[in-house]
């Protein structure tokens, strides 16, 4: 019976990746105690985790090694749905201005 | 061999046609479990930015110490086990299965290291008066929130932490695959990916400021 081959040094080709969702995530924890506007913070915090989960799937989580058709057929559509969502934004301001207490 | 280099009829799957993406079934159900994952976690975010944006008075109680800092290791921890989990994969993947133990236990011990901190930090919110409808600072629905978020995540890690457990036994008895293995790190690699979200949006938004 053939012995298992032996993986010496598996994580190796994972590192760069791990240390740039560390470097990103350490930028958030500093970026959040920077005098920013709400607005500015948010979007900076949406850019780089989107950032951050872009390198897991794709990397970690070896979608860039798939079909490209299980691509096509996974990110768009999740992408899709999560743009629809934005729909309710209009609501939740005009919850806000319709409040008595908020003027 | 990577499982899904193999033609779909060595993988135990159907013989009748080849599989339109080239994975195994297994590995495509858990990719369409974790895209409806990503909405559910996606419309509960989206829900506590609409009740945020609507709310007047929303608390910022998270202090750099205890609760920043906390995350701060919390999320070092759960990246770590991402990495560990992925040294489980390939060490599975060519068939060393001692190496494949090592990472896998790694990764549960990291889990359980996660969710013991956030139990630590539920707690700590629980001490200062934080209820699911109630709260020493403002609008009342912080709570509801945050732990709704929080604990799906924590459910989330809880479970993985369970499933990895039952994969490395099986994997170590041989009656699961390296296939297995790795359908097990794409759910836990989703877990580490929808904290990626939760940090920024829940705590580093709501940052206490003197």
């Amino acid at each position: 019976m053939a012995a298992p081959a032996k993986s010496p040094n598996v994580i190796a080709k994972y590192l760069p990746v791990y240390f740039t969702l560390l470097a990103i995530a350490a930028l958030e924890f500093f970026l959040a105690y920077r005098h920013f506007s709400p607005g500015v913070l948010l979007a900076m915090f949406l850019a780089l985790a989107v950032c951050g989960g872009t390198l897991a799937v794709m990397y970690f989580m070896h979608l860039a090694e798939e079909r490209r058709s299980l691509i096509l057929t996974l990110i768009p559509a999740t992408i899709f749905v999560l743009i629809m969502m934005n729909m309710i934004w209009s609501d939740s301001y005009r919850l806000l201005h319709l409040r008595p207490f908020a003027h | 061999m990577s499982e899904s280099h193999l033609p779909i009829h060595d993988t135990g799957a159907a013989v009748m046609e080849a599989s339109p993406y080239g994975i195994p079934s297994r590995k495509l159900t858990m990719w369409l479990f974790l895209v409806s994952d990503a909405v559910t976690f996606g419309a509960i975010l989206f829900g506590y930015g609409y009740l945020r944006t609507a709310s007047t008075d929303w608390p910022t109680p998270f202090k750099f110490n205890p609760s920043i800092l906390n995350v701060m290791i919390m999320t070092a921890v759960l990246l770590t086990s991402s990495l560990t989990m992925l040294g489980a994969v390939d060490s599975a993947k060519t068939g060393d299965k001692p190496k494949t133990q090592r990472f896998l236990w790694s990764t549960i011990l990291l889990g359980v290291v996660f969710a013991g901190l956030h139990i630590r930090e539920w707690f700590g919110l629980i001490d200062e008066g934080v209820g699911l409808f109630q709260n020493p600072w403002g609008s009342p629905l912080f709570g509801a929130t945050f732990f709704s978020i929080t604990g799906l995540h924590l459910l989330h890690v809880i479970s993985g932490v369970i499933a990895i457990a039952v994969i490395s036994r099986g994997f170590a008895r041989g009656s699961l695959t390296a296939g297995h293995v790795e359908t097990t790190g794409l759910y836990w690699h989703f877990v580490d990916l929808v904290w990626m979200f939760v940090v920024p949006l829940l705590y580093l938004l709501n940052i206490a400021r003197s």
